[in-house]
């Protein structure tokens, strides 16, 4: 994850908030937000090997099936929800953006932008895009659900999300705003139901 | 960290004592014995302490061996040992027998000091609370003014998430292992069994058999005959004896015919050699009483509201005596109130019993969170 991304997640958060993280990996992103803003962070990880590197780097880690939903969970129990790179893994990728609204006050998303120039570049040439946000060869990857910033804001009116602020990011890391959906490699969304 | 080895000879120690313990049920115990063993050194700043909590049929002997019983390991030798994920290398490790028990702890058939004789049935039931405030008293005995860590599987799960509830200034770190909240009525109906099977058995006499120097060995077997039944789960047990015979064909007898059979009997004999039955009553007990959230209205979350300590809660995906959702109940309460967790769900087939197998992710898990209480203690 670049720099600029943890920042403007960070730029979300009250100091102090509670905060969970669906699909925190080995915990860097609330590492960073307790140091930054001390959040009260718990993440959510099914890995088994990033459970355990997420305990090593001393952050609350939940062992859990995002798939499933987060129906341990009551409605608004935590002040943001974060699907950080998580969202184009997943399956049930309405649900959880559903859930994610239930479970919090707010809801931050991050994704890496298909729509992105360099990805249609790829695709005109006759071939599947990969990127610094998306690097993997399309035979050997996780990711099933990539969307566009226009993809995502129109599942967002299906669902009933408001977009409160999106910040679009650069390959380099830096603020995007002429033609975000052809310049930004990363879009990060702050939602509520 | 170093290559696991064994802790090598262990000693056990006795503590006494000699002021009353009001217990739960509103009986006082005047004094009493407590039989426990150490590994590891306490560091200057006392800081580096470990307590361990036994489940129902356990002990003291957490681990390491005797001299001159090589076949004597601790329970739980494992996970606890120099370069283990509970590093006796760098952490100061108690195990303690519990009160009621059957190995050199006050218990049933201890001798009682009014009459001269075992107390057996008149030993009074004890709960998990009294278990924590007999392991403070030991605690202060050994001048420990704060746990860095409770642990414990199963029933001692219960008793590290008991800690954090009764002394929550006294421990750093819960590590609630393959626990429940409380048991449920599944559950207690087993233990209901376990227990019938033992007071039916002739040789009970009323828990008064030691005057009659007999024991309810028929009783116990079958208790920790069904017992075993439920700690494993239907696959592992598949897999383990399957339907094999001891013989090519069937024999049409009621001797032992199949390997689970015979396991189990093995099991339950072995059981009965060293266990005492009104041990295995009370305890069963202490189990069933179980349920910090009856004092706050059935709310757990509202019970756990005195906790301060941090959590890791660990459960095996097979089992179904302490399933994975009864955990999942402690986490969700302990997040209701803000509380620092970590939970883990270990793919296991072992059912209830994984708690006390060697598995890579689930000693990875409890390295990992040992290694960040270490640097947190400065162990």
């Amino acid at each position: 994850m670049i720099r600029a991304d943890l920042a403007a997640i960070a730029h979300w958060i009250s100091p102090g908030a509670k905060v969970l993280d669906l699909g925190c990996g080995d915990g860097q992103l609330l590492t960073y937000l307790h140091e930054v803003k001390q959040v009260s962070g718990y993440g959510i990880e099914i890995e088994p090997g990033r459970v355990v590197a997420s305990i090593r780097n001393g952050v609350n880690v939940l062992q859990m099936n995002l798939e499933t939903g987060l129906s341990g969970f009551d409605d608004h129990s935590f002040d943001t929800v974060i699907l950080s790179q998580t969202l184009q893994a997943m399956k049930q990728t309405e649900g959880i953006l559903r859930d994610m609204l239930r479970v919090g006050r707010e809801g931050i998303v991050t994704f890496p932008n298909f729509g992105y120039w360099k990805n249609r570049m790829q695709v005109l040439t006759g071939i599947m895009p990969k990127s610094e946000a998306m690097p993997y060869e399309w035979y050997d990857t996780p990711n099933i659900h990539l969307c566009t910033l226009a993809d995502f804001e129109s599942l967002c009116r299906t669902i009933g999300a408001q977009v409160i602020e999106r910040i679009v990011i650069s390959a380099e890391g830096r603020r995007v705003h002429a033609f975000p959906n052809l310049m930004g490699s990363l879009a990060i969304y702050r939602i509520r139901a | 960290m170093s290559s696991p080895r064994s802790l090598g000879h262990v000693m056990p120690r006795q503590a006494r004592f000699d002021e009353p313990l009001k217990l739960s049920s509103g009986t006082v115990l005047e004094r009493f014995d407590l039989v426990y063993e150490t590994y590891g050194r306490l560091n200057a700043a006392r800081s580096n302490a470990i307590l361990i909590c036994h489940a129902l049929s356990g002990t003291h002997h957490v681990a390491g061996t005797y001299e001159g019983d090589p076949r004597s390991t601790g329970w739980w030798d494992n996970m606890v040992g120099p370069g283990k994920p509970v590093d006796t290398d760098r952490f100061f490790v108690v195990g303690v027998n519990n009160l009621g028990g059957c190995h050199g702890s006050t218990g049933p058939s201890s001798t009682d000091p009014a009459t001269g004789r075992p107390f057996g049935a008149r030993f009074p039931f004890v709960t998990v609370e009294d278990w924590v405030h007999a392991q403070a008293r030991l605690a202060d005995y050994l001048n420990i003014a704060r746990f860095a860590v409770v642990m414990g599987g199963s029933l001692g799960a219960m008793q590290a998430l008991q800690w954090s509830l009764s002394y929550p200034e006294r421990l750093g770190h819960a590590i609630v292992i393959a626990g429940a909240p409380s048991l449920s009525a599944q559950n207690i109906g087993f233990n209901e069994v376990a227990r019938q099977a033992i007071t039916t058995d002739p040789n009970f006499h009323g828990g008064d058999y030691y005057a009659h120097a007999v024991i309810p060995e028929r009783g116990l077997r079958l208790a920790r005959m069904l017992g075993h039944i439920t700690y494993l789960s239907d696959d592992a047990m598949m897999e383990k004896f399957g339907r094999e015979l001891l013989t090519s064909q069937p024999r049409f007898s009621l001797d032992v015919e199949f390997e689970i059979e015979s396991y189990l009997r093995h099991q339950g004999d072995k059981f009965a050699e060293r266990f005492d039955a009104n041990t295995y009553l009370i305890m069963t007990k202490a189990l069933d009483y179980f349920d910090p959230a009856a004092k706050a209205g059935g709310n757990l979350s509202a019970a756990m509201a005195p906790a301060r300590a941090q959590f890791l809660v660990l459960s095996f995906t097979t089992d179904w005596r302490f399933s994975p959702g009864r955990s999942r109940e402690i986490v969700k309460a302990l997040l209701d109130n803000s509380i620092s967790v970590s939970y883990a769900e270990i793919e296991s087939t072992q059912g209830h019993d994984a708690f006390l197998m060697e598995n890579e992710d689930y000693f990875s898990v409890v390295s990992a969170y040992m290694e960040r209480v270490a640097r947190e203690v400065g162990a």
